[in-house]
């Protein structure tokens, strides 16, 4: 078994291990999932050094293709009868998708270092999630990549029911029916493509061979984009997003938010973009159209939430909306800031929601308005908090400034299938979001952090605890160091970006001015 | 130039803002947490050692160039930092040319005092160490923007001063007005950080459509080939030339003066240019060192420094200039009136930094390539406002210290309390007023004369008055501070300041008598250097201005007879009343973004998503309960009821059958 297998089958065999120690002794079982992903993030170290070994001498080459090339490929013949495979590899934005992962579940882990009630089932769930979601980066055959998909998202309707917090029956029932529909669309497409290609075969990297007909295109790469962008908060169908959010445990929000929603940008452009290229010419322009609404109409939204978890996940609708407005603009500074924000924006929604489940660990509120002054209790928590939210309005020296200026640029430049003065009236508009940004983050950490402790019993609270540091840690130098190093991430997913654009061109080398 | 023999500073120009930034680290991660006084110390020493390496600097690039030569830019170290796409890249590294190294000589001077200076004022205040940490981040991203070779590498640490401004302003976190005017400096600020965004991304798009056509003539910048960003690209005659000559135009503007236009939008809300000026006054909150250095001597000047960085752009377009120009003189005349009537010593400071900035900005905008005397005024403006700002910010420190409060009217009788601050701010209060031959009177006789010299006469005749305002003023609350009796508990016990505090004081004295010697036209200059001389025809009005101003100031602030000023602030009424509210601009802000934004469009988009859009979610649920609520009906489990369903359905298919057979 190789290195991408055991990827995505430690975390299950964490779980089952989990599943073999007692309930009354939860100490034990957050132990060892600390020691399963901690060893998780370490297995992913090495492959991503692997990876850069095998594919940083071809990468000249790879720029020029108009396929993507896997490394570490494994594969073997599942249903042989269907043309089904287990067929795992990965490329750079896979490898870039897998780290974030990585980081999340283990800072997810930490962040839940005090979940009480039912902890061995609770592990149990978000692990068997997480191994799900490596499942979905790591595999290239569609029909391994479905059915990880929901192993994905299933599990999040026991988590939140469960574990959750106020209406957490409706907001469980509610995300896991839109993400549903949302999966069958997809299910559509991929059925679709299968059968027009004639290859009897869902291997995605035979499947991108071959042109589909214009009419298929036309209308299946819709179906997949809405089906995926359901995931990835697009207006309209986000709207299980604040709900679910809110509801959620702090972990499961965490790697919701973080990777989860990261599924979406990562299957609109891998599998809608890169296979029906055509498609997508024709539908770029409205889907730069909804995501700028996205990207506006989820900042202004977020000015006036009075609940913590709601102000995220407002932001989370605003910041994935680069994401696909990235993934819409169809040119290389587009897709690239899109997995760069994927990767951004999990980091950082990632460190928001441990803080506010921290934070909420205390002050038993999420109520803005009932907080003030909570800097002075809690030093650490503020300095994080403010990080994160400086993160999120786009601050240089963070990896949010990186991914957002790929973006803007990469909307600005347009492409040769859009009106280039709609591509720029969109992009000029999606950049004032920086400026909405800047007033809810400000406004919201000011309220919460700043002014005098107006509740006396928040004096003594205490702040973070090693765990919580560790975590919050964690997130904190991940988002530093790709805002300040960001060459280490651009050298790992430009070879493998280049594909999908030269697809779109259909010829190498795609830098083409418009 | 790369084949230059250079010495072993210039090589390595990087340390610089290196050094502030490895201190920012240390003593932010390991220093503070052990203990506060020693991360002062080590804080304070870093930027006294990155200012020796600056003075050391300058001695040497200013000794590259022979008398006349032109100086050119110096790029000794440089790596690809952000790869857009393939002749899309962006460099961080150090640019060394004769602006750079004048504000790389200003920062870490008046850096390294304010930080001595703070050793004393903010001693044993609760958050000494965090203090001294946000200083030297503040320290580092000013100096990373002073040598940006590009404009992405500006942008990023415009930002960065942007958010240590902020940190600073809101240091005493827990006061509300604190916070609320750091939250209001970074979001006016990020407004205008937008147009610069825009700016940024538009000369990126049509340098990237020029570059393929342009590239083989162009030199290699920091030893590789020059990109779009660089400011070396943009401001390259040939570039220029193309970017003059593209047809595309946006309401009638060109796309040059748009772009530079956007760029100034930026410059204009850092350098606190109406109307957005609004944060500055508001920024005086944060602790008086903290404006001393930022919101006085260095961030706000970025500005200025960012419309001269590009000035050969601006100049090209010419329009834009001329925008520069008047905003930059409306601005002038501006805060000076306001200035006149606040009663917060920092805020009549604040407001008279936002009238010289307004000089400054005006002396770039009547420069042109052919006349850029302006360019140079403009930069010696900056260089010798730098000096006695820093020095009238701390030395209203030290009497905010020893009066503990803001208000001018709590002071009264300190000359003898506090002799050198009095001689120190009286120096620096002389030298603002224009009196020959302090630092001011130099600076502000070249901006006049460069303003005559292109005949903008009106800039001319503005720049005057605001001379004379500027110097009764000052002088205003020179003499209610320092003359007269002591107005308040607090004044009649103040004793002069420490040690710590009044060495910086001195020394900043020291160059405000001094600065305006220095011969700027010689060092910097666009295009070729020139010797400056004082022009007295320009010179003896100015004076006779600066007098008038000073003896109105005395005779109702210094004469001791309060009556005279009561009596006109009488007659004026309501334009005194207005003028002293800032012309009601912060009511208007604040209408617009409580009243309009937050009202009527946040507010609204929330309830739109619960209701409309998360309705319409709930509705397809709700329906879709109803359908199969519906639906379950029909399964009664009774044969009979079946059998009507059959019997009416098979009546009902069969007369469709014959309707559509028939």
């Amino acid at each position: 078994m190789g290195l991408l297998s055991w990827l995505i089958l430690l975390p299950f065999l964490t779980a089952v291990a989990v599943m073999m120690v007692p309930a009354e002794r939860w100490k034990m079982i957050r132990w060892i999932s600390a020691a399963g992903t901690g060893l998780h993030l370490i297995l992913t170290a090495i492959t991503t050094y692997r990876y850069w070994q095998l594919a940083s001498p071809e990468m000249a080459e790879m720029k020029t293709s108009l396929l993507t090339k896997l490394y570490l490929v494994e594969k073997f013949d599942w249903f042989p009868s269907l043309g089904i495979q287990y067929l795992v590899g990965t490329d750079g934005i896979s490898m870039l998708m897998v780290i974030l992962t990585s980081i999340i579940i283990f800072a997810g882990v930490m962040a839940s270092w005090n979940v009480a009630e039912r902890t061995k089932e609770f592990f149990v769930l978000l692990l068997t999630l997480v191994t799900g979601v490596f499942g979905v980066f790591l595999s290239f055959d569609l029909f391994l990549f479905f059915m990880f998909y929901e192993v994905a998202v299933l599990p999040m309707y026991l988590l939140i029911g469960i574990w959750g917090t106020g209406p957490k029956e409706y907001s469980a029932m509610k995300l896991t029916l839109m993400l549903l529909v949302g999966s069958a669309f997809i299910l559509v497409g991929f059925l679709a493509i299968y059968h027009t290609s004639g290859l009897h075969t869902f291997d995605l990297t035979q499947l991108a061979t071959i042109k589909y007909p214009a009419d298929l295109q036309y209308w299946a790469f819709p179906a997949l984009f809405i089906g995926f962008g359901v995931l990835g908060a697009l207006y309209p169908f986000h709207t299980w997003s604040p709900d679910g959010h809110a509801s959620a445990p702090t972990a499961v929000s965490m790697l919701h938010a973080g990777v989860l929603m990261k599924l979406g940008g990562y299957g609109a452009l891998r599998i809608a973009v890169y296979l029906l290229p055509d498609g997508a010419k024709d539908w770029g322009l409205f889907f730069m159209v909804l995501t700028t609404i996205n990207i506006l109409y989820g900042s202004f939204g977020a000015i006036m939430q009075k609940d913590l978890k709601y102000f995220t996940a407002y932001s989370s609708v605003s910041h994935c909306g680069f994401v696909l407005f990235g993934v819409a603009a169809l040119n290389l500074m587009g897709f690239k800031g899109a997995v760069l924000q994927m990767f951004s924006h999990g980091v950082m929604t990632g460190l928001f929601f441990a803080l506010i489940g921290m934070v909420y660990g205390r002050t038993h509120t999420r109520v803005i308005s009932e907080m003030g002054g909570l800097a002075k209790v809690m030093p650490w928590l503020a300095v994080s908090f403010y990080i994160a939210g400086l993160a999120s309005l786009g601050l240089p020296g963070f990896s949010g400034f990186i991914a957002e200026s790929h973006v803007f640029l990469g909307g600005f430049f347009g492409n040769p299938w859009a009106n280039s003065t709609a591509t720029r009236v969109l992009t000029v508009l999606a950049t004032m979001s920086i400026v909405v940004t800047a007033v809810y983050v400000l406004r919201g950490l000011a309220r919460v952090f700043q002014g005098p402790v107006e509740d006396h019993h928040f004096l003594e609270l205490t702040d973070a605890t090693f765990t919580e540091r560790v975590s919050t840690g964690v997130l904190v130098a991940t988002l530093a160091f790709a805002g300040i190093m960001p060459w280490f991430l651009i050298d790992l997913i430009e070879a493998s970006i280049m594909p999908i654009v030269n697809r779109l061109h259909e010829t190498g080398g795609s830098f083409a001015m418009y | 130039m790369e084949h230059m023999d250079l010495s072993f500073v210039l090589k390595n120009v990087w340390l610089i803002p290196a050094l502030p930034f490895i201190s920012f680290l240390i003593v932010g991660l390991f220093i503070r947490p052990v203990s506060e006084k020693a991360a002062g110390i080590v804080a304070t020493a870093s930027v006294f050692a990155a200012a020796v390496l600056a003075y050391m600097v300058a001695w040497d690039y200013f000794h590259l160039f022979g008398h006349g030569q032109e100086k050119l830019a110096l790029i000794p170290w440089s790596i690809e930092w952000l790869r857009f796409q393939e002749n899309m890249s962006v460099n961080v590294g150090v640019m060394v040319d004769p602006i750079s190294v004048m504000l790389m000589v200003v920062v870490t001077t008046v850096s390294s005092l304010v930080h001595l200076y703070s050793t004393g004022y903010m001693h044993g205040e609760k958050g000494y160490g965090r203090y001294f940490t946000w200083l030297n981040l503040f320290t580092f991203s000013m100096l990373g923007l002073v040598v940006a070779p590009n404009i992405l590498q500006m942008y990023v640490f415009w930002e960065l001063v942007g958010a240590s401004s902020f940190l600073l302003i809101g240091f005493y976190f827990e006061k509300p007005s604190a916070v609320a005017a750091s939250k209001k400096a970074f979001i006016v600020t990020r407004f205008a950080d937008l147009g610069f965004l825009l700016g940024v991304m538009l000369l990126g798009y049509y340098g990237y459509q020029l570059y393929p056509s342009l590239a083989a003539s162009l030199p290699p910048v920091g030893g590789r080939p020059m990109q779009p960003f660089d400011f070396a690209y943009l401001t390259h005659p040939a570039v220029l030339e193309s970017f003059s000559n593209l047809g595309a135009s946006f309401l009638g503007v060109s796309i040059l003066t748009l772009s530079v236009l956007l760029v100034y939008m930026g410059a204009a809300g850092k350098s606190a240019m109406f109307p957005l000026h609004i944060w500055l006054p508001d920024a005086m909150e944060g602790p008086t060192p903290v404006s001393a250095l930022i919101h006085a001597a260095t961030m706000v000047v970025a500005g200025v420094y960012l419309v001269a960085r590009m000035f050969g752009v601006f100049a090209t377009s010419g329009d834009a200039l001329l925008v520069v120009a008047y905003i930059g003189a409306f601005t002038s005349i501006f805060a000076a009136v306001i200035g006149c009537t606040q009663d917060d010593i920092k805020r009549v400071l604040a407001f008279s930094t936002l009238s010289q900035l307004g000089y400054m900005m005006f002396a770039l905008g009547v420069a042109t390539i052919a006349e850029p005397l302006g360019y140079t005024a403009s930069m010696f403006h900056l260089f010798t406002h730098a000096f006695f700002k820093a020095l009238l910010f701390l030395g209203a420190g030290a009497l905010i210290h020893a009066v503990h409060s803001n208000e001018i009217w709590d002071m009264g009788g300190l000359a003898k309390k506090m002799p050198i601050t009095h001689i120190t701010v009286l120096i620096a209060t002389l030298a603002i007023a224009g009196v020959y031959p302090l630092a001011g009177f130099f600076s502000k006789d070249e901006i006049l004369a460069a303003a005559l010299a292109t005949g903008h006469t009106g800039i001319f005749a503005l720049g005057l008055t605001v001379a004379g305002i500027t110097a009764f003023y000052m002088f205003r609350i020179y003499f209610v501070a320092f003359w007269g009796k002591p107005r308040s508990e607090n004044a009649e016990h103040a004793h002069e300041a420490s040690p710590a505090m009044l060495i910086p004081l001195i020394i900043l004295a020291v160059f405000s008598l001094f600065a305006g010697w220095v011969p700027m036209g010689e060092f910097v200059s666009f295009g070729p250097g020139h010797a400056g001389h004082i022009n007295w025809a320009i010179a003896a009005p100015s004076l006779v201005v600066a007098a008038i101003g000073i003896s109105t100031a005395w005779f109702l602030y210094g004469s001791g007879n309060d009556a005279r000023v009561t009596a006109i602030t009488n007659a004026l009424g309501g334009v005194y009343t207005t003028i002293k509210q800032k012309f009601y601009f912060d009511e208007i802000y604040l209408f617009v973004t409580r009243k309009v934004i937050f009202r009527f469009v946040a507010t609204p988009i929330a309830w739109f998503d619960r209701h409309v859009v998360d309705g319409g979610v709930n509705l397809t649920g709700l329906a879709t309960r109803a359908a199969a609520m519906a639906t379950s009906r029909l399964q009664t489990g009774q044969v009979q009821t079946y059998g009507v369903w059959f019997l009416a359905g098979s009546i009902a298919a069969m007369i469709l059958l014959w309707a559509v057979l028939v």
